[in-house]
């Protein structure tokens, strides 16, 4: 009896254990299938074709400069509008909102980041878009702007619940030395507690790009999928394709091992470098800014 | 002099305070008005025969109950894989694990998988489990493909709430001779039941919306009748609402507002029960 316990312990134990370790598999996993299937490309097309300015894969010229162009040009928009939207929505919830509607906002916030993004896309069709497009007169409503407006929803919740926990964890004595010393709270929020949370703001900021630039049917559905170097700042009120659009728009149609196959994984490759090195830079700077405030209030 | 400067320094509070309000409510209120659309456009196209019948003339007519089952057995099929799991790892991330190195990389790797793209994943699915292992476009390969990008909700809310338990309750059932597990399983996972729970609803309600991850692993644009195992593959809500969306010509605005609402319902069920069994077990909660 006593024995059977112990080797159940044992076996369970072990099994608790591997699965800890899992996430790193996984990521590994992700890496090594992404290089598998993405790597020929460098094989089988030049890097000078690769940065070209053309993505026609049926003749195969494969120029993802437009593809990155779009994201980059969606995901500034797209951060132009989640960041004052998200950090204001933060700081009123933290430091002005009475405790009733907190409890209101925050859940609320919490559902945006649920809603399915093909949902946002498809109103984004049916409702944004013909809206938008009467509004500034434009030939088409599906443009770069329309994906940015949607992405900056999505983005929204991401940053509201980092740069809320950043402003919650600035200690309370902060808030009061301030008040103490004659300023309102509004100064105090602006020169005291928004300064003291700078680091996780700037993380939730971070994070909120990195899902924007990630978002895959939102801006497949509303971008007008043009593949279109875009070059200055009226190329946001035109159609432009991202890099997540190109893929998911092409893969289902492309045969297994063929050149257009491994550019998307190519495609898949840089997408994964980007959220990595978001992710790892952001966890950084909370691990960094968690050490100085335990420095400073010990 | 002084008296003005603070008459200033409260109007300036009281124009910025108004502000933020403004950003609040105008951030807020967007979200509320979609579920009120959608209701209100959708509601009129929800019949039995909606919920419980084929479409067909090319989907333009009918019901959608192939995408509604096949979101049930993606949901289902995520949570095998993805619960079991993410508990575990959280399990191991509260009560086993010390802070080192091994540690922290796990905890990068988390993050990371967080903040993988959606529609890498659906690469990823694809390299692995549709064609090195050869599961085909299957429930089988699209549950797994969302299961692993379930995992890091999983883990992180359920590590939250593991460690929320008093290191007292553990100390507690030491003492009195329980081993390390018994004291897991009967007083930790106990009392972390319902942020756990919570933790895994969410996780699965992102897994239920996802289009990108399934659209190359398992998604089927229209099937006339149910899958029949594992290794069939299937329609799913968000993948039909893209479809008849995006690639229906003349498709009835009736029943795209209707498929929207049925996804919503189902995605927001689930949000509402996560939100209730929260709140319920924090006013219960005696520590």
């Amino acid at each position: 009896m006593e024995k059977s316990l112990n080797w159940r312990e044992f076996i369970i134990t072990r099994a608790i254990k591997a699965s800890g370790y899992s996430a790193i598999v996984f990521v590994l996993l992700i890496f090594i299938f992404l290089l598998r299937e993405g790597l020929p490309t460098l094989g089988e097309v030049e890097v000078s074709s690769l940065l070209s300015i053309r993505w026609y894969p049926i003749e195969d010229y494969f120029g993802v400069l437009p593809l990155v162009t779009g994201s980059l040009i969606v995901t500034l928009g797209a951060a132009l509008i989640a960041v004052p939207f998200g950090i204001g929505t933060a700081v009123y919830i933290s430091e002005i909102a009475p405790r009733w509607m907190r409890e209101i906002l925050k859940p609320l916030v919490e559902l945006l980041g649920g809603l399915p993004s093909v949902v946002l896309g498809f109103l984004g069709i049916l409702v944004v878009s013909p809206y938008l497009r009467v509004l500034l007169d434009l030939p088409t409503g599906l443009t770069a702007f329309t994906g940015s407006l949607l992405l900056g929803g999505i983005a929204v919740p991401t940053v509201v619940s980092v740069a809320e926990d950043a402003l919650d964890a600035v200690p309370r004595a902060y808030r009061e030395g301030a008040w103490a010393l004659g300023a309102t709270k509004w100064q105090t929020i602006w020169r005291v507690t928004l300064p003291a949370a700078k680091s996780g703001v700037l993380t939730a900021i971070m994070l909120g790009v990195g899902r924007a630039i990630g978002e895959t049917m939102t801006v497949m559905m509303v971008t007008g999928n043009a593949p279109v170097l875009a070059t200055k700042l009226g190329s946001l009120f035109s159609p432009v394709r991202t890099m997540t659009a190109t893929i998911a728009a092409e893969m289902g149609e492309v045969a297994n091992g063929s050149t257009h196959y491994h550019v998307l994984f190519f495609i898949g490759i840089v997408l994964f470098l980007i959220s990595l090195i978001v992710n790892v830079i952001a966890s950084s700077v909370v691990f960094r800014a968690r050490k100085r405030a335990e420095r400073i209030l010990s | 002099m002084f008296k003005l400067l603070a008459r200033n320094r409260h109007t300036v509070q009281r124009i910025g305070y108004s502000l933020i309000t403004l950003v609040a409510v105008m951030t807020v209120l967007p979200i509320v008005g979609v579920i009120v659309f959608i209701i209100y456009q959708g509601g009129s196209a929800i019949s039995l025969e909606f919920l419980t019948g084929f479409p067909y003339d090319g989907m333009r007519s009918g019901g959608i109950l192939p995408a509604i089952v096949g979101t049930l057995y993606l949901t289902i099929g995520t949570a095998v894989f993805s619960v079991p799991l993410g508990i575990a790892a959280a399990i191991y991330l509260s009560e086993y694990a010390t802070d080192n190195q091994w540690t922290r990389l796990i905890r990068l790797a988390i993050i990371n998988l967080a903040g993988i793209p959606s529609v890498v994943y659906g690469l990823f699915g694809l390299g692995l489990f549709v064609l090195f292992l050869q599961f085909g476009t299957s429930i089988l390969a699209a549950s797994l493909t969302l299961s692993i990008m379930t995992l890091p909700v999983i883990i992180s809310t359920a590590e939250e709430s593991l460690r929320s338990v008093p290191q007292s309750f553990r100390t507690v059932s030491i003492s009195l001779g329980a081993t390390r597990w018994q004291t897991i399983r009967r007083i930790v996972l106990k009392e972390a039941l319902p942020g756990i729970l919570t933790g895994v609803i969410l996780g699965l309600e992102r897994a239920a919306g996802e289009t990108a991850p399934i659209l190359f692993t398992g998604a089927a644009f229209f099937l006339p009748r149910l899958p029949g195992s594992p290794f069939d593959a299937t329609m799913a809500l968000p993948y039909h609402l893209f479809v008849i969306s995006t690639q229906v010509p003349e498709m009835p605005i009736q029943i795209q507002y209707g498929t929207a609402l049925v996804l919503l319902a189902f995605v927001l069920t689930m949000n509402v029960i996560a939100t209730v069994i929260r709140s319920r077990a924090r006013a219960k909660r005696q520590w």
